[in-house]
């Protein structure tokens, strides 16, 4: 009995009525070995074996082996429909007996001269039963079922050659002529292909001739071949997409996604590829147009505002379909889009307010969100503002009155994301979210709005603003029937009250909780108050005191514990025991743990030192960035956390939200390296690594080299990390260095640490370590010039062994250069107030460059976030698309504590990208090294 | 199928032997077994390539319905005839005469098959193949090497042939039909 319900674990099939296996076996041994074979039944007793063997059954070893040269034998039968279930049957044999190879022969002629009812399953057979050994025997025989005229051989024959890759590569790349043949070759169904089975009766005239499926997986095939050979590659693409050699939608879909591969390989190729892509905006497939949409808005900062307009065409013309698919997949574009530039879809206004009233609720939903924010951009651009926020405003108060509470938080997450984006409009969208906090509706409603304010609160530059909703928060739980938010709300005040211009007004609500609550409120209204009492200090205290010593005779145990505690820590000094400014990272906290778990013997002690401990600002930017990054993908899933269908992560999602924490384990994880080499064990504790190995040479190239800079700068060291790949399969390289010669003489190398050995596909680390100018000095920037320099050694047998007479010989050249940036000093950090922050820093020092290499505001952006590595605040990283100006605000502090604060003036005019750089800096000296050397 | 009650049929019911008769070809590796069969099936020399497995075809030969196997005579493949060994009527051993380095393998091959229990009833016929060839050895040559005058209670043959040319085929399958036939009255 327990083994039945343990198999009906399996959702797709019940196991009701499942065949005995052993007697199922017995009875295969004696019909299969009897002669003459009688079809039928051993038709039957092979599907129920089937059966057994796809709903999990194995057999031991010797058994299966038993059956397997049994079910051989029914090889003598030339029923085709008997044969047919032989294949199948072998298929799944394959994986679990050697003896396979046995009916190779008997395959390979099924598909030389068999019936072409089972030559597919032939074909699809043998590619599992053939091995290293013998796939060379059946490569005529590929190639001729590749170019069958038989649509369904050649398919067939492509995907097992497809599932041959792994093992026989070499052998497949042989079918390289024959699929491309096949690719553009037109193949029909036979005439009575479907005559075989009375179902299709005589409507065969009804069946399409061909579906041209084979292009598809000739295409597939083609591009496993190819991918390692960019040139092909391109050629390939290009003869295909000419004419319209591709008639299948499903391997134009598939070409698209290579050519988007290729792009975002090398983006260089957008001139010859993009003529391609906005050729397939226009196709009779919408799945075809979809996907063009798709791959070019993934694309945009590649193309000109015009071409844009093109896609939003295709999509407005598909948010007008029948198809309900196809309108949700547009609608989900569109709203893609309007993560990032709601300005260009404004155009589409029309159609989504009528799409509002869809009948897909996914649909709907992403209609609301979308117009959200392109009403938002509407404000933006009109400048006067008010209007347009009122004229959504209240469009959205009207929609609330008809809509489930479900979409009610899509549209709170939306206004949001609205005031992040556009700070200065917050008011009213506060507004809006407080009113509706103040309407009846669930937890869950009601959650929502309190995570939308704590948000607002947490990133709004204005502390009106964060006044605002906190005074708000305070008349909520007055009248709060949820115990939760009650918990959280005063949690929040007791952070944020203390710092405000009255506290006096939070404590009064506070202490009205604890008066007239449940104990699980009361007892958090203590510590809220307690926070109060340590940070306000003077009256503010001595009153708090006087409050809660009311509350050492509270009913409850949970309170006087509490009160006891706060009272001992505000009267005896001990005031970090309430409130801390620094928190450990949860993340690394996690990571650090789960290590010393599995990794040590427990003869030491956990090291929390070892935890990078986050101060509140470092806290806050971690969120902030996860806030951004969510932002920006999670208005394209909207619909499916609407629907509570898990979405499946997908590429955006990878950005990931946890950014800076993995930096922090990925810091780690370095100076754990570092300290295990001998040479750098004084040089104390490491400053900062770069995170994303910088590439030397190309990918493709024979030896590989990246490098990671590390600094120590309490010890003025750099530590150039040179990561070593010998991609040559025949090679050894011995004796591998690096020469690396700075162009700033402050930088001093103290020695190199090469590598003696490389094998093919290892890769090795070479270290070479600096003295590097401390901040006092005059330049601090630097680039280095490299040269590679290693023996290269023959490998003459498969054990990896080398001619011992052969010297090989000595290779030296150079490798791409590489740069000590500014942002190398920086790392990025959170501020909620960034022109007073910004005023504050003492040293100033401004430049004014030529961005060199981009062509838009927004790129130029881009470029400036990455090689100053600081955070842009005030929602600066956004830049509209139909303006010639713009001012970026990045923030951020250096290795040696200090805040550091860049506004930027950009200007695009002719083509080029001129900004003026503002540097303010607590460090002195740096804000010259910041200003000089951004560009 | 509706007619099945040909005379032949009939008859062979009669005779109790309406049932197929199993047959393998067994051998060394390039002893042209596979060219043996397909020329006993389609009487013409078909290009063959190492079998890496088995062939199996069915043929009328007078009136009986022979089942015949062709095993695989690569190293790695001998270790699986024994797979196919049961209910087999006659073996048909098949020698490259020409290949006298191998006759002692070919040799031992043949009497570790003969031991085998599943194969104390089966016939046995050698074909001493490829007598086109310069320098092959006859059949009483091979059948001296093959030690095949130790065989006891078993009936055995040996004919020269030539798969190629078609000699000796049918004259080894007509001995090999009388000695079943015989054992199945
Ligand atoms: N000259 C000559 N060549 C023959 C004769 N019979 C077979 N061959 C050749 O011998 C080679 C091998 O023949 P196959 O029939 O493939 O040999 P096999 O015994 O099936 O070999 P495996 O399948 O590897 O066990 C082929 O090139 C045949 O043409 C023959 O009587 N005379
Ligand atoms: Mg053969």
């Amino acid at each position: 009995m327990s083994t039945v319900s343990y198999k009906n674990k399996d959702a797709y099939s019940s196991s009701s009525g499942l065949p005995d296996k052993m007697a199922v076996f017995q009875e295969c041994l004696q019909q299969f070995n009897a002669t003459p074979v009688k079809t039928k039944k051993c038709r039957q007793l092979l599907a129920k074996l089937l059966r057994l063997i796809y709903h999990g059954e194995e057999f031991p070893p010797s058994e299966s082996t038993t059956l397997f040269f049994s079910i051989s034998k029914l090889f003598q039968h030339k029923d085709s429909s008997l044969r047919q279930l032989v294949y199948l049957t072998i298929k799944e044999l394959s994986s679990s007996s050697d003896d396979i190879l046995m009916v190779t022969s008997s395959i390979m002629k099924d598909i030389q001269e068999g019936d072409v009812v089972y030559k597919p399953n032939a074909i699809r057979t043998l590619a599992k039963v053939l091995d290293a050994t013998t796939v060379f025997s059946a490569e005529r025989l590929f190639k001729n079922a590749i170019v069958d005229k038989n649509p369904i051989v050649s398919t067939a024959a492509l995907i097992s050659s497809y599932n041959m890759l792994p093992n026989a590569k070499e052998v497949v790349k042989r079918f390289t002529n024959e699929t491309l043949e096949t690719i553009q070759s037109y193949k029909q169904f036979p005439k009575d292909q479907f005559q075989l089975h009375e179902y299709y009766g005589s409507s065969t005239s009804n069946l399409p001739a061909t579906s041209y499926m084979y292009q598809y997986h000739a295409l597939g095939l083609l591009y496993h071949l190819k991918n390692h050979d960019k040139m092909a590659l391109m050629k390939l693409i290009t003869t295909l997409s000419e004419g319209s050699s591709l008639k299948n939608s499903l391997s134009i879909i598939q070409l698209i996604r290579y050519i988007n591969k290729i792009l975002i390989d090398d983006e260089s190729l957008i001139t010859h590829l993009y003529p391609i892509l906005s050729g397939l905006l226009k196709h009779k497939s919408d799945m075809v147009e979809l996907e063009a949409c798709k791959t070019l808005i993934n694309l945009q900062h590649l193309i000109k505002d015009d071409q844009f307009m093109s896609i939003v065409t295709t999509l407005q013309k598909l948010l007008g379909v029948p198809r309900t698919a196809t309108r949700f997949a547009a609608i989900r574009l569109i709203n893609k889009i309007s993560a990032k530039h709601p300005e260009k879809i404004i155009v589409v206004n029309i159609e989504l307010e009528g799409l509002i009233n869809d009948s897909n609720r996914s649909i709907s939903t992403l209609a609301i969100t979308t117009l959200l924010k392109t009403m938002g951009a509407g404000t933006i651009d009109s400048g006067a503002g008010g209007e347009n926020v009122d004229r959504l405003i209240s469009k959205m108060t009207s929609l609330m009155d008809e809509i489930t509470e479900d979409f009610k938080i899509v549209i709170i997450e939306a206004i949001e994301n609205l005031a992040l984006k556009f700070p200065s409009k917050h008011k009213k969208l506060v507004a809006f979210l407080t009113d509706l906090l103040r309407d009846d509706g669930s937890l869950q409603l009601k959650t929502s709005i309190v995570d939308a304010l704590f948000d607002l609160i947490k990133f709004l530059p204005e502390a009106s603003a964060k006044q605002l909703i906190l005074m708000n928060l305070c008349e909520f739980i007055e009248d709060c029937e949820f115990t939760e938010l009650s918990v959280r709300i005063l949690h929040l005040l007791g952070d944020e009250g203390p710092n405000t211009s009255n506290p006096s007004y939070y404590i009064r609500h506070i202490y009205n909780r604890l008066v007239l609550e449940n104990s699980i409120v009361r007892s958090s209204a203590v510590i809220s108050l307690a926070k109060f009492a340590a940070v306000c200090g003077g009256d503010v205290s001595k009153n708090i005191k006087i409050l809660l010593s009311r509350c050492l005779n509270d009913v409850d145990d949970e309170v006087r514990d509490r009160t006891a505690l706060s009272l001992k820590f505000i009267n005896s000094d001990h005031k970090k025991l309430i409130v801390s400014g620094s928190k450990y990272d949860l993340a690394a906290l996690e990571s650090k743990l789960t290590h010393y778990l599995n990794e040590t013997d427990f003869a030491s002690s956990f090291d929390i030192n070892e935890v990078p401990l986050l101060s509140s600002e470092e806290l806050k930017s971690i969120e902030y960035n996860k806030k951004i990054n969510k932002l920006e993908s999670s208005n394209a899933d909207a619909s499916e956390s609407n629907d509570n269908v898990k979405g499946s992560k997908t590429e955006d999602d990878r950005s990931g939200s946890d950014n800076l924490a993995n930096d922090l384990l990925k810091q780690q994880e370095y100076a754990q390296e570092l300290s295990q080499v001998p040479e750098f064990a004084d040089y104390g504790k490491l400053s900062k690594s770069t995170l994303t190995p910088k590439y030397l040479t190309d990918k493709e190239n024979e030896v590989v080299v990246t490098v990671v800079k590390h600094f120590f700068i309490e010890s003025q060291k750099l530590v150039l990390q040179y990561d070593v790949t010998n991609t040559l399969p025949r090679s050894l390289i011995q004796d591998f260095s690096v020469i690396a010669v700075p162009d700033n003489e402050l930088y001093e190398e103290d020695f190199i640490i090469p590598l003696a050995e490389l094998k093919p596909e290892q890769t090795g680390t070479v270290y070479i370590s600096f003295s590097t100018p401390s901040i006092e000095d005059e330049d601090l920037l630097a680039a280095f010039g490299n040269t590679i320099n290693f023996i290269n050694r023959e490998i003459i047998d498969d054990e990896g062994n080398v001619d011992e007479a052969d010297e090989g010989y000595t290779e030296e050249f150079g490798i791409e250069d590489l740069e000590v940036l500014p942002g190398d000093f920086l790392a990025p950090l959170y501020n909620s107030n960034f022109s007073a922050a910004y005023d504050q820093l003492p040293h100033h020092e401004s430049s004014v460059v030529t961005i060199s290499g981009v062509n838009s505001l927004e790129n130029a952006v881009s470029s400036l976030r990455s090689s100053l590595n600081l955070l842009p605040l005030d929602g600066s990283d956004y830049v509209p698309s139909d303006t010639n100006s713009h001012v970026l605000k990045l923030f951020g502090k250096d290795v040696w504590g200090g805040k550091v604060g860049v506004l930027i003036r950009l200007a695009l005019t002719g083509g080029k990208v001129v900004a003026k750089l503002e540097v303010r800096a607590e460090t002195d000296n740096f804000s010259t090294a910041v200003a000089n050397g951004a560009y | 199928m509706g007619q099945a009650f040909s005379f032949a049929n009939i008859f062979g019911k009669l005779w109790g032997i309406s049932k197929e008769i199993r047959i393998l070809i067994l051998g060394l590796d390039g002893a042209g077994k596979t060219t043996v069969l397909y020329r006993l099936q389609l009487g013409e020399v078909v290009t063959t390539k190492p079998t890496i497995g088995f062939n199996v075809e069915t043929l009328k030969y007078k009136n009986l319905t022979l089942n015949i196997w062709d095993l695989g005579g690569q190293t790695s493949i001998r270790p699986y005839w024994r797979c196919y060994y049961s209910n087999t009527a006659a073996v048909i051993f098949v020698v490259d005469s020409t290949d006298k380095d191998r006759i002692d393998i070919a040799t031992k091959e043949l009497h570790l098959m003969l031991k085998e229990e599943e194969l104390q009833n089966a016939a046995l016929l050698v074909f001493a193949n490829k007598q086109d060839q310069p320098g092959a050895m006859t059949a009483a040559e091979v059948s001296q090497a093959l030690s095949l005058t130790d065989l006891k209670d078993r009936s055995w043959s040996i004919v020269a042939s030539s798969a190629i040319r078609g000699e000796g085929l049918t004259e080894g399958l007509d001995w090999l039909m009388d000695v079943i036939k015989d054992e199945q009255l």
